[in-house]
């Protein structure tokens, strides 16, 4: 097989290990397109691992295919901001460009086109994706030369260097944005003051996780410190994968040395040793500098052995690669990613903290956690507390995205109004705004003078507008079809009740909904918010509630005046039947309603 | 003297280490479940053994006993929960009982007659799964599975051969096994695995053993699967060790 | 007092479920004391009136069981499905993964012996659906007595319960799906 020699190249940058099947995986799909049949099992082989557990892997995450999906694979961004600048519409004209259904490989294995969840360029859509790579500011006159590139075969290193660029969009600085480049002065205060007074200062400071759970980062970090276990681990969750969220793309482009730095005060306040920065596939392309980065840490005595010349000091980070699931931005989910499986949110207890990767102590915080952790460990806690609000210390960075002028992020004190944020983005006409992504919560305009910060409105950092002009029944359908897309599986309610949420958001959307499908949609919400294994399935009819608690005329005017009908159309039902019979008399069609 | 919670109003005695539901049934007392199983580690991935802790649902084959305790099982608002798992369940694959060889002996039936399930009430998503008949003993009949991943466990921890595993995710997540062409009859399997003996429905089936027990003498029929608590009580795991593929030591 | 009027039916089933009913043997004529028969297969009363309780057994596989279930759902004020195939859809369902085009062409037109075949057209036949549906998928419905067939005890309690105002429940051994 003539892969052999090139499958084998790839495996011999990676551990032999069965932790290293993801990242082998993803870069197999990168080369070939799909995992070919064939190298699956040379890779189940090679790593040690059931073949099944290789085709398992692959099924999970939706950027690994089994099957070939074309040499040119489009993956248009589907989130909310992205069809409300066109997105559906240039898909359509794309594909009518190539011929080609979505969702369909061309006959000629040249190219498909297909959907993929928020790929966070909200802030400069519609975006897509072109094997991987992220291309912003989708035009119809960009997609006229997409199609032209793609049907030249022009490789994508070819392809004008314009479609790729990503802006930061920083709209508005704060503490942590106004800070200079980091290269060691966080660390070189942590090892002055010590891994307890780092932590004592991060108590101190108040800081809560960014991530939007708002876990206090001290208590999570002497936890772990003080857990069982010769190896630790200390792990950047930068799997941004919440609709409408794009800060961390924006630190990791532009504060990389601030959260490596974070990364290393983590490390030598734990006594950690390794260090992972989960990175979203979609960010592929920021890999490289990130590498960059980190190689010149390493020369600059800030990784590796012996940091800044203190003996034992010794810790290196990883980068590894999503490839297209939501779900790994959960902590143990994403723990297990990392260890090369399936993306399945683990039973706590116990925690990360105690047992994480690889059942080792591991703290794992959202990149923005770890920037924050970086400035208090060099300032002190003190300064930081005295900034925000009592249960919300420092700053928070919000992604601003949909009917504004300005999109892009804004920096602010914990604590600012809703109504001053869409003040100063341009959004004179807000209906409404989804804080926090679909998991979070979508409040009107009656709610403007809420604030954020964890006594009111908590939040990851997402902070989608949407104008008068909006329909918000529509905003909850592409939530609701986003959670059916992402959820793994694991648990029943989540797996079944999210597809049937969509089926019923798709019925009130074709017309056929009624009062009923109301009451089933609030008895799913029950059971999901009840029962569910993780975080996505307890938030993911929120979209539906609050919709339908603060904008009910958008269901209402869709549903019929019955109490009851059929979740499809009797009559179309029928209509291969006459197709086979010929027939089209009275008794072959079904009228009305009853 | 060992540590107690409340279950239901009553005291529970439980060792350090056990979960609600592994103390519950030791004590003789049900929790309806269905991806639990005594001799395996809790998975927790059915939810049918939900219950009410201080107010708040919670998992009881994975949730830790803790003194004093105060859980809520056989209330109307869980069973209720229950049932509208059960019926998920029957929605979401295709369980034709009256032609099912595991009918009265099914676990997902028996927990369907014990919580009052009448109908799936959903809209049935009738999915197309192929069974695989290749093996000449055995039947895969995914159309009856409910991917609580028994037989993955046991194949792995007790078999020593990872026969089964998941593939897809979300309402695409499918059992598949291991073998290059993907049928059974190519896997390692062997009528004596204690991966075909734990599949709680009917999608793991012995060929040529179907209907041995007349209706009316089956498992179910002779008393409800809540009256067989002590049956599932816990005893010592089936598996020798952790499979060093898909478990980390702890 | 007022006897109750209940009609019955099978739709897609195998009047399996009647059968069943019949089994509740000289119940029966207690049953009669309290209910009288409407449309049902043992009036050949050919279209329902207005009832206080609708039985129906069979899942919905044409255009003619449609239109059946809709006039029950008119006129019945309490809606029963009875059986496995009008709870899930049951055996006529079995077919719902294949295509109905490809049934149709390999019954008539493409299998041994179907030369020169046609695929019945005549008006008088109803059309099959693309889908067999249980019959909660296409109108409302108001109780479940699942079984294959629900034994003539389960029956007996259910419609008992009912009739008496109490809400049905059937206990172990009286719930079966097979």
């Amino acid at each position: 097989m003539p892969d052999t020699v090139e499958l084998n190249v790839l495996l011999d940058r990676h551990p032999r290990r069965p932790e290293s099947l993801l990242q082998v995986l993803r870069e197999v799909q990168e080369v070939h397109n799909h995992i070919p049949p064939g190298i699956d099992a040379a890779i189940a082989e090679a790593l040690g691992v059931p073949l099944a557990r290789v085709r398992g892997v692959a099924g999970f995450y939706s950027f690994l295919s089994l099957e070939p999906l074309g040499r040119y694979r489009v993956l248009f961004s589907d989130n909310i901001t992205d069809r409300m600048l066109g997105s559906r519409e240039m898909m359509q004209a794309l594909c009518g460009k190539l011929w080609l259904e979505p969702g369909k490989v061309s006959e000629d294995g040249l190219v498909s086109v297909a959907t993929t969840s928020c790929t966070g360029m909200c802030d400069q859509g519609p975006a897509l994706l072109v094997n991987g790579r992220a291309i912003t500011r989708v035009t119809h006159q960009r997609i006229n030369e997409i199609g032209e590139l793609i049907r030249a075969g022009t490789p994508l290193t070819e392809w004008p260097a314009g479609f790729f660029r990503v802006d930061d969009h920083i709209r508005r600085r704060d503490l942590l944005l106004e800070s200079d480049r980091m290269t060691g002065a966080a660390l070189t205060a942590a090892l002055e003051r010590g891994p307890d007074a780092v932590i004592a200062e991060l108590e101190a400071s108040g800081l809560r996780g960014r991530g939007g759970a708002g876990f206090p980062t001290a208590r999570k970090w002497a936890a772990c410190r003080a857990a069982a276990g010769d190896e630790r681990y200390v792990v950047c969750n930068a799997d941004e994968g919440e609709p409408g969220t794009f800060k961390d793309r924006v630190l990791l482009a532009s504060y990389a040395d601030l959260v490596f730095e974070g990364m290393t005060v983590a490390a030598l306040a734990i006594g950690a040793r390794q260090g992972f920065l989960y990175l979203r596939g979609e960010y592929r392309y920021l890999l490289d500098a990130l590498e960059d980065t980190l190689r010149q840490r390493r020369a600059a005595g800030l990784l590796g052995q012996g940091i800044l010349g203190r003996a034992g000091f010794d810790f290196d980070i990883v980068i590894h690669l999503g490839a297209g699931a939501y779900v790994c931005g959960e902590e143990s989910a994403l723990i297990e990613s990392l260890e090369g499986k399936r993306g399945i949110p683990r039973n706590r207890p116990p925690f990360p903290v105690t047992h994480g990767y690889r059942q080792r102590p591991t703290v794992v915080d959202n990149v923005e956690t770890l920037c924050a952790a970086a400035l208090i460990a060099m300032r002190g806690g003190a300064g930081y507390r005295a900034i925000g609000t009592p249960k919300s210390a420092g700053t928070k960075l919000l992604s601003v995205s949909g009917d504004c002028a300005r999109p892009g992020i804004y920096e602010y004190p914990f604590g600012v109004s809703v109504r001053q944020v869409l003040n100063d983005c341009g959004a004179s006409d807000a209906l409404a705004v989804q804080i926090s992504g679909p998991s979070g919560v979508c409040i009107g305009d009656a709610e403007f003078d809420r604030r954020i910060g964890f006594e009111d409105l908590a939040t990851a950092g997402a902070f989608m507008v949407f104008d008068s002009s909006r329909d918000m029944f529509e905003v909850a359908r592409n939530f609701v079809q986003f959670f059916a897309h992402e959820s793994c599986g694991f648990c029943t309610p989540c797996r079944v009740g999210t597809s049937m949420q969509n089926a019923l958001m798709d019925k009130i959307a074709h017309g056929m909904g009624t009062r009923h499908d109301l009451e089933e949609l609030a008895k799913l919400d029950r059971v999901l918010q009840g029962a569910s294994h993780c975080g996505l399935g307890h938030s993911a009819c929120n979209p539906v509630l609050d919709t339908v608690k603060r904008f009910r005329p958008a269901y209402e005017r869709r549903l019929q005046s019955l109490y009851f009908r059929p979740a499809f159309d009797l009559d179309g039902a029928l209509a291969e039947a006459r197709r086979m019979t010929g027939r089209d008399d009275a008794g072959a069609h079904i009228r009305g309603e009853s | 003297m060992s540590e107690t919670f409340l279950l239901d109003g009553e005291d529970i005695p439980f060792e350090p280490g056990q979960t609600v539901m592994q103390a519950a049934l030791a004590a003789g007392h049900y929790i309806p479940h269905l991806c639990y199983h005594p001799e395996f580690k809790p998975h927790g991935s059915c939810k049918v053994c939900t219950v009410k802790i201080a107010g708040r649902y919670a998992t009881s084959c994975t949730a830790p006993a803790q003194a004093g305790l105060d859980v809520a099982s056989d209330t109307d608002e869980v069973n209720e929960l229950r049932r509208t798992l059960v019926q998920m369940l029957f929605a979401e694959g295709n369980h034709f009982c009256p032609s099912c060889e595991k009918s009265g002996n099914c676990v997902l039936q028996a927990l369907g007659y014990d919580l009052g399930v009448m109908t799936a009430g959903f809209r049935h998503l009738f999915p197309d799964r192929p069974v695989d008949a290749s093996h000449p003993d055995i039947l895969l009949d995914f159309n009856r599975c409910i991917l609580c991943e028994l037989c993955v466990r046991a194949s792995c921890e007790v078999d020593g051969k990872c026969v089964f595993a998941l593939a897809g995710r979300g309402i695409t997540k499918h059992l598949i096994v291991n073998a290059e062409s993907g049928r059974l009859a190519d896997t390692e399997v062997e009528l004596t695995d204690k991966a075909l003996a734990v599949c709680p429905v009917g999608a793991i089936l012995i060929k040529r053993q179907g209907f041995a027990v007349p209706i009316g003498e089956r498992r179910y029929d002779l008393s409800p699967i809540s009256a067989q608590a002590l049956a599932d009580a816990p005893r010592p795991p089936s598996g020798s060790q952790p499979c060093p593929s898909c478990e980390d030591e702890a | 007092m007022n006897k109750l009027r209940v009609a019955t039916t099978s739709l897609a089933g195998c009047f399996g479920c009647h059968t069943s009913l019949l089994d509740i043997d000289e119940r029966l004529f207690e049953l009669l004391k309290l209910i009288e028969f409407d449309r049902s297969p043992l009036t050949d009363i050919k279209h329902c009136g207005p009832c206080d309780i609708g039985i129906i057994e069979g899942g919905i596989c044409n255009a003619e069981n449609v239109a059946v279930l809709r006039e029950f759902r008119n006129n019945c004020k309490v809606l029963i499905a009875i059986g496995s195939c009008a709870v899930t859809g049951g055996l006529p369902a079995q077919r719902n993964h294949l295509d109905l085009g490809d049934c149709l062409s390999e019954v008539y037109l493409t299998e041994p012996g179907t030369m020169h075949g046609l695929i019945p057209n005549d008006p008088e036949l109803p059309l099959p659906l693309d889908k067999v549906h249980p019959i909660h998928e296409v109108v409302k419905v108001d109780y479940f007595i699942p079984g294959c067939p629900p034994s003539a005890d389960a029956i007996w309690k259910f419609l008992t319960d009912l009739i008496a105002g109490r809400t049905p429940s059937l206990g172990h051994g009286l719930i079966k799906y097979d």
